[in-house]
């Protein structure tokens, strides 16, 4: 009976399907990707890294590290890496590089990717280098042409396309050139300074990681060298990309719950036209647990087959997201099929349909056999206890899935109760709205405005789930417009003179004067001359850090144990620091037993320190005793050089240091001269463009948005197909009244205009709330999450809402033809029978 | 008097599936200004689409109509639209209120759409003669059979039209309120001078006017002046 009372309805359950296919497609494909991302982690976690592990410390091995290395069999390749300028012979273009010096045979796992194939080997042969393949292409270089890093100039021996260690986004912001090792001391570039890494490899494929990590790991901890296996790479990376997919499988997953809200809608006018139907069955002797299965049979089957082609598309789909995240992947990601994604996608589909179609499919439950003699629109009490129940069975599953997703309680919570909100907003403006327009109804509109404002409340009215469907597509664009912008600014700089936008690294105190005065001819000032002195810390209040690294129980952050602290010295503060606790000292005489500094309150809160307490400082081997006297706030996201740690003047003037100087260079032009000019007096100093930057952030930000976008995309999509869902469910009331109206003597544009007026009030309501609701949740997270202050772009109004507002337009009035092309008569017989 | 209607040697097929079935075929009659005319015949003998294509609802396949002095062929279906609501009442079977409207609203749709100026007031007053000016502010789903075809009643002769078409006008009342429904009909009727075109299966109905047009399989069987007149 199921399935003759569906051949009826065919396509008008076809059309519930389809609200549902996009959503399963969404779910699966990020699902399915997430599965292949992990496996290929979890196999290519040798290739990743390119050994079994490595040892790795910010400065050359000592005696007692390489004591441990040997004991290990010796490392089997090793490599230095530092940032440094490039500067490209053939056109004079220079370029911030990730410098890494090779030696012996990395990768062991994996290969160097490069164009041609050969100059993988070939590089450490010739003495050449393998330039980044995007820099290659950018600055328009060839294999043969030649890069000059510090003093010595390499021929460039081929493209680098991928290399173990090099990921997408970090290779954007300096691209990695590959050289062989043994140039690196000669090149002049390991000067004290600069941030160099050194990574010692291991090929031991048999050796026991986990007991390695427990033995040796705290040692080499006490030389401040750290010990990393391929596992702990491919498990951190694994946890990176998980985070990610979770966040979009959540994205996926409110395009399906729009979805689903799309059949709930639909099936209760389909079932409300079956009440009749349902009242003759019972007449005819059907029970009511026959008269109800005959529709949640159908429903259920609707919704398997729905998550099958969801499915189906969602595994096809996947296919192109290795494309989509290239940016994003550090390698290459075979795609296969994964069997729990087409199992969830399967359950999803059966489950989500028949939740959603429960509410409007126990009215069948309660149908009265008079109806057949009688319409009742009234369900009963107990009938709306169980949609009670239903509801509570919806949200319970969204609450279960997206534990199941996130892995916790509280942001499963979060986001249910997120959901609840949102959707909730929505539909009460549009009941609002409904009912501001009977009790307000403007009388002195023109028939057609009024005739439209009328269509939003007739019987069957879909004008609630509409709104949800177009405000929530309407509110993930414009959230994501929103919160891209306040980004951008927080990382915008200044334009004005005096505001630094070319900063100089590992300038050498003797170097000082003479960068100074390659800056002053070109027209340009010195802004800023800081010096900067490295150290570690050696004891925190009265326990050495090697104690604090041993005990399991402490609370100190371990990054402050290991960490190499880049200091300065000054008398004032500066205009991205506030102070919080204490006082400022601005100088201290040379012999003064406590040196009071300043610590940024990040550093004193993992350090567990407070004001007063004492830190003990290596300063490259002079131990320096200073006290905490006073803690500030630091907005690190400001474009300027921040501090954690600044000591008063008067004590590290003459410790080793060197400076960071900046200046603004008003046009590119003057700037690329400039760092060309730098470069080649000094080509130990390292230039960061803050413009570059900028133009990098927006690049990265535009990349992430885009992927997002990607996935609001099933949401807008699966919000047009609601829409056409509604305009059809909705089309043969509205040809009717159409057919009326041309009958009373109405002409085209009369009821083109009623029509498409309906629609402009449904877009303009829908996105105008979703734009207002993304302001609010923009406004949240500028301010609960990213901390920064929230100035909203107009873009969202003047682009999203009219945009979405006439796609509505659009899609309404395209499925509306049929209203103006039906002949009255066939309509008005039609009726009569 | 002069012709209001004219119809000459009209046919109109309809296709269903592959096949074409032929709904009327050779009608030729005429119905001159003030007069009232009933169409009779059993069910899918072609009443209610005769009365359509008289009222310009759709094309015809062959043969000529004038309305109101107007051939219907050389019409669109906008310069048709504009002449019925100028021109034309209606009267359905089974209401064709809209929903969304109050019964005040409904009367006043004919004249909103010509842009008339005191549509509400006009509505108001056939609503009162039909005697439910006092219902004025229900809605359809809130009136009884009888009530919501006199606000159709008014809504047709809200226009103060030439011709006016009813289509089965008491086909869903019973017999009382239907004699009632009747006669504001023809009160209405002759109070406006209106020209009146009933389709109707109630041969006592018929008996009511001047003229009785009989039809059978989509033809004219009898075309007969009735004993009223």
């Amino acid at each position: 009976m199921a399935w003759r009372d569906g051949k009826a309805s065919g396509k008008r359950l076809l059309l519930f399907m389809a609200s549902i296919i996009l959503g399963i497609a969404a779910v699966v494909s990020i699902q399915s990707f997430s599965d292949n991302l992990k496996d290929n982690i979890g196999l290519q976690s040798k290739a990743l890294m390119g050994a079994d592990f490595l040892i790795d410390s910010n400065q050359p091995a000592n005696e007692r590290v390489i004591q441990l290395m040997d004991s290990l069999g010796g490392a089997d390749a090793r490599e230095v890496n530092f940032a440094s300028m490039a500067a490209f012979t053939k056109n004079g273009a220079t370029k911030l590089v990730q410098v890494r010096g090779m030696e012996g045979g990395f990768p062991f796992y994996g290969e160097l990717e490069t164009e041609p194939a050969n100059a993988a080997i070939e590089f450490q042969e010739k003495g050449g280098a393998l330039v980044d393949a995007t820099a290659m292409l950018q600055f328009n270089l060839k294999p043969g042409d030649s890069v000059k890093l510090g003093s010595i100039t390499f021929p460039i021996i081929g493209s680098l396309i991928t290399a173990p260690g090099s990921t997408g986004i970090g290779a954007t912001a300096a691209p990695p050139i590959i050289v062989p090792f043994r140039f690196m001391e000669e090149s002049g570039l390991l000067q004290r300074g600069s941030r160099l890494g050194y990574n010692y490899y291991f090929k031991n494929p048999n050796i026991d990681l986990k007991e390695l990590n427990k033995k040796v790991d705290p040692l080499l901890d006490a030389e401040n060298a750290d010990l990393d296996t391929h596992t702990d790479t491919s498990q951190r990376l694994g946890r990176r990309y998980e985070n990610v997919g979770r966040f979009l499988n959540l994205v996926a997953f409110i395009a399906l719950l729009l979805g689903c809200v799309g059949i709930a809608s639909s099936v209760h006018i389909y079932i409300k036209e079956k009440l009749k139907s349902v009242a003759v069955l019972k007449c005819l002797g059907a029970t009511r647990k026959q008269t109800f299965l005959i529709y949640l049979l159908q429903i259920a089957g609707m919704g398997l087959l729905g998550g099958f082609i969801g499915t189906i598309i969602g595994l096809v789909l996947q296919q192109t997201f290795p494309v989509i995240l290239q940016e994003f992947l550090p390698f290459q990601v075979e795609i296969s099929t994964s069997f729990q994604s087409i199992f969830v996608g399967l359950l999803l589909g059966v489950c989500m349909s028949v939740l959603f179609a429960l509410s409007p499919l126990i009215n069948t439950w309660f149908v009265s056999p008079l109806q057949v003699l009688r319409v009742q629109e009234d369900t009963n009490k107990k009938s709306r206890l169980y949609q009670i129940w239903v509801m509570l069975a919806i949200v319970l599953f969204v609450f279960l899935f997206a534990y199941w997703l996130l892995g916790r309680w509280s942001f499963a919570a979060s986001f249910v109760t997120g959901i609840l909100v949102t959707f909730s907003i929505l539909a009460g403006v549009s009941i609002l709205f409904m009912r501001l327009i009977k009790r307000y109804f403007p009388k002195s509109w023109s028939f057609a405005a009024r005739q439209s404002l009328l269509n939003l409340y007739r019987p069957n009215n879909q004008t609630v789930v509409l709104i949800l469907a177009i405000g929530i597509g309407t509110f993930l664009i414009s959230t994501l417009y929103f919160t891209k912008d306040f980004l951008l600014a927080k990382t915008s700089f200044e334009s004005s003179a005096e505001s630094p936008n070319l900063i100089l690294f590992d300038v050498q105190t003797e170097q000082r004067d003479a960068v100074a005065n390659t800056i002053t001819p070109n027209g340009l000032t010195v802004i800023d001359n800081i010096p900067i002195v490295t150290m570690r810390m050696e004891r925190i209040k009265d326990r050495s850090v090697n104690d604090i690294r041993l005990d399991s129980t402490t609370r100190v952050n371990k990054w402050i144990l290991n960490h190499e602290f880049r200091t300065t010295y000054r008398d004032s503060m500066i205009g991205s620091e506030k102070l919080l606790e204490g006082e400022w000292i601005p100088s201290v005489a040379l012999n003064a037993e406590v040196i009071p500094i300043s610590l940024a309150d990040n550093v004193a809160n993992d350090a567990l320190v407070t004001l007063g307490d004492t830190i003990l400082f290596n300063v490259q081997g002079k131990l320096m005793t200073t006290v905490v006297g006073n803690i500030r706030q630091v907005d690190w996201a400001r474009m300027q050089l921040n501090f954690s740690i600044v000591f008063p003047k008067g004590v590290l003037e003459n410790a080793p240091q060197f400076h960071v100087l900046t200046t603004n260079a008003p046009d590119k032009k003057s700037s690329a001269n400039l760092q060309r000019e730098l470069v080649r007096k000094f080509p130990n100093v390292s230039i960061i463009d803050l413009r570059q930057v900028v133009t990098l952030i927006e690049n990265i930000l535009d990349k992430i948005s885009w992927v997002i976008t990607f996935m609001a995309f099933f949401s807008i999509l699966t919000g047009i197909i609601v829409l056409i869902g509604s305009v059809r469910n909705s089309k043969y009331q509205r040809i009717r009244e159409s057919v009326l109206l041309r009958t009373l003597g109405a002409q085209s544009k009369q009821i083109l205009k009623i029509n498409a007026l309906e629609y402009l009030f449904l877009g303009v309501l829908g996105s105008g709330v979703g734009v207002l609701l993304s302001l609010v949740s923009s406004f949240l997270l500028a301010y609960f999450i990213f901390d920064t202050p929230f100035i909203p772009s107009w873009v969202p109004f003047l682009m999203v809402l009219p945009g979405i507002t006439l796609l509505v337009l659009f899609i309404g009035l395209l499925n509306s033809r049929g209203v103006l092309n039906s002949p009255p008569l066939q309509v008005l017989r039609k009726e009569g029978k | 008097m002069a012709k209001i209607l004219n119809v000459r040697n009209l046919r109109k097929t309809y296709t269903s599936g592959s096949k074409n079935l032929t709904v009327l075929d050779d009608i030729s009659f005429s119905i001159e200004e003030g007069e009232t005319f009933a169409i009779v015949g059993p069910s899918g003998s072609g009443k209610t689409t005769l009365l359509g294509l008289c009222a310009g609802l759709d094309e015809i396949d062959e043969g000529g109509i004038d309305l109101c002095g107007e051939d219907l062929s050389t019409l669109n279906e906008d310069q048709r639209a504009l002449l019925r609501n100028k021109k034309v009442g209606f009267i359905f079977q089974d209401f064709q209120l809209l929903p969304t409207l109050t019964a005040l609203e409904n009367v006043s749709v004919p004249l909103e759409l010509q842009g008339a100026p005191h549509a509400t007031k006009d509505a108001m007053e056939l609503l009162t003669k039909v005697g439910l000016g006092n219902r004025h502010n229900h809605y359809p789903s809130q009136l009884s059979g009888g009530e919501q075809q006199r606000v159709a009643l008014a809504r047709a002769f809200s226009n103060k039209p030439s011709i006016l078409f009813a289509d089965e006008p008491t086909g869903n009342l019973d017999e009382e309120t239907g004699e009632k429904v009747i006669k504001l009909l023809f009160d209405l009727n002759t109070e406006m001078g209106t020209t009146l075109v009933i389709v109707t299966h109630d041969l006592e109905l018929a008996k009511l006017n001047q003229h009785v047009l009989r039809l059978k399989g989509g033809k004219i069987v009898i075309n007969e002046t009735s004993a009223i007149s």
